[in-house]
């Protein structure tokens, strides 16, 4: 019987192709980096539209009257004044540091930072980055030191638009 | 003068090692990173910017992702283009879908990203269209702003 000698000499490797396998991991590295997208993080407000009005009952007397804050449009959408029952705020900043005195600094189940609750009554053309900066203000800052988010107000609730005209 | 002689090194290999270390580190980082969800992005809505914009800690229960155009009448769901006056229809299949798997329609949760220059009234319009069709929880979108922090 013939048998093969398999048996390499000093000088023989067994060379690998690499060729095929660099081939691939480009075309991999070319596909990812093409349907790479660079998209900014998001993040969402909750905000509380119930079905009906009533159905949560009565408010508690214990709990502050709804915080209404009225922001108006100018023509062009842009934003025309900031009023938070019926005081008028000359910007968000002012209106974030009234709203921090109401709540105080108090925080539970039960405290006024929980219990309290905002009604946006926006003009209808307002642009809508406006209103997401007044929920912004109105639900918390960034605290420069700890870099946490502090929370403000929770509930947050639209005041229903009169029907357009036309 | 003397010369050196040339001697014969034979084939000369470069080591592929590093390359090769470097390209799987490179596509390793793309892969982790890619995003083939559509449903959730749609480039013609341009978000509002919020610092307190940060990802949810977990994922919502039955988001329905709805984009709102720049002019505010037409929505985008599910890739389609809808004017709001005709949502229902839609917000209609969503419902079955939501009770063929057994859920409560208080679980769905609307996913606005609204144009950051649409009119807040057509907003709080599309708004009204859900509830209309039964639905409570909603949630305005907003882009993490991270240059002005504070």
């Amino acid at each position: 019987m013939k048998v093969r000698n398999n048996k390499l000499g000093p000088d023989e490797g067994i060379e690998l192709q690499m060729t095929p396998m660099i081939d691939i991991v480009f075309q991999l590295l070319v596909f990812f980096i093409m349907t790479f997208k660079i998209v900014a993080m998001e993040g969402d407000f909750n905000i509380k539209m119930p079905l009906a009005a009533l159905s949560d009952g009565l408010p508690d007397e214990d709990d502050i009257p709804p915080m209404t804050v009225k922001l108006s449009a100018d023509a062009a959408g842009n934003l025309g004044s900031i009023r938070m029952n019926d005081i008028a705020y000359p910007t968000f900043q002012k209106l974030r540091e009234r709203i921090i005195s109401v709540i105080g600094t108090e925080r539970g189940p039960n405290s006024t930072q929980a219990t309290a609750e905002v009604e946006l009554d926006c003009d209808f053309n307002l642009k809508y980055t406006h209103v997401i900066e007044a929920v912004t203000h109105v639900s918390g800052y960034v605290d420069p030191s700890t870099k946490q988010i502090v929370k403000l107000v929770e509930k947050i609730k639209f005041k229903p638009q009169p029907p357009r005209a036309g | 003068m003397r010369l050196n002689k040339k001697k014969d090194l034979g084939v000369l290999e470069g080591d592929l090692t590093p390359m090769i270390d470097m390209t799987f580190q490179l596509i390793a980082f793309f892969m982790v990173l890619i995003n083939f969800s559509q449903a959730e992005q749609d480039d013609r809505v341009q978000l509002p910017e919020s610092e307190l914009a940060k990802p949810a800690e977990g994922p919502l229960d039955y988001p329905i992702t709805l984009h709102l155009m720049k002019t505010g009448e037409e929505v985008v769901m599910g890739g389609q283009v809808i004017p709001v006056g005709s949502l229902s229809v839609y917000l209609e299949k969503e419902k079955s879908v939501i009770r063929d798997e057994g859920l409560p329609q208080s679980d769905a949760t609307i996913v606005i990203r609204a144009h950051k220059d649409a009119p807040t009234g057509m907003v709080q319009e599309l708004i009204a269209e859900c509830q209309k069709n039964g639905f409570e929880k909603f949630a305005l979108r907003a882009k993490e702003d991270v240059g002005n922090p504070g």
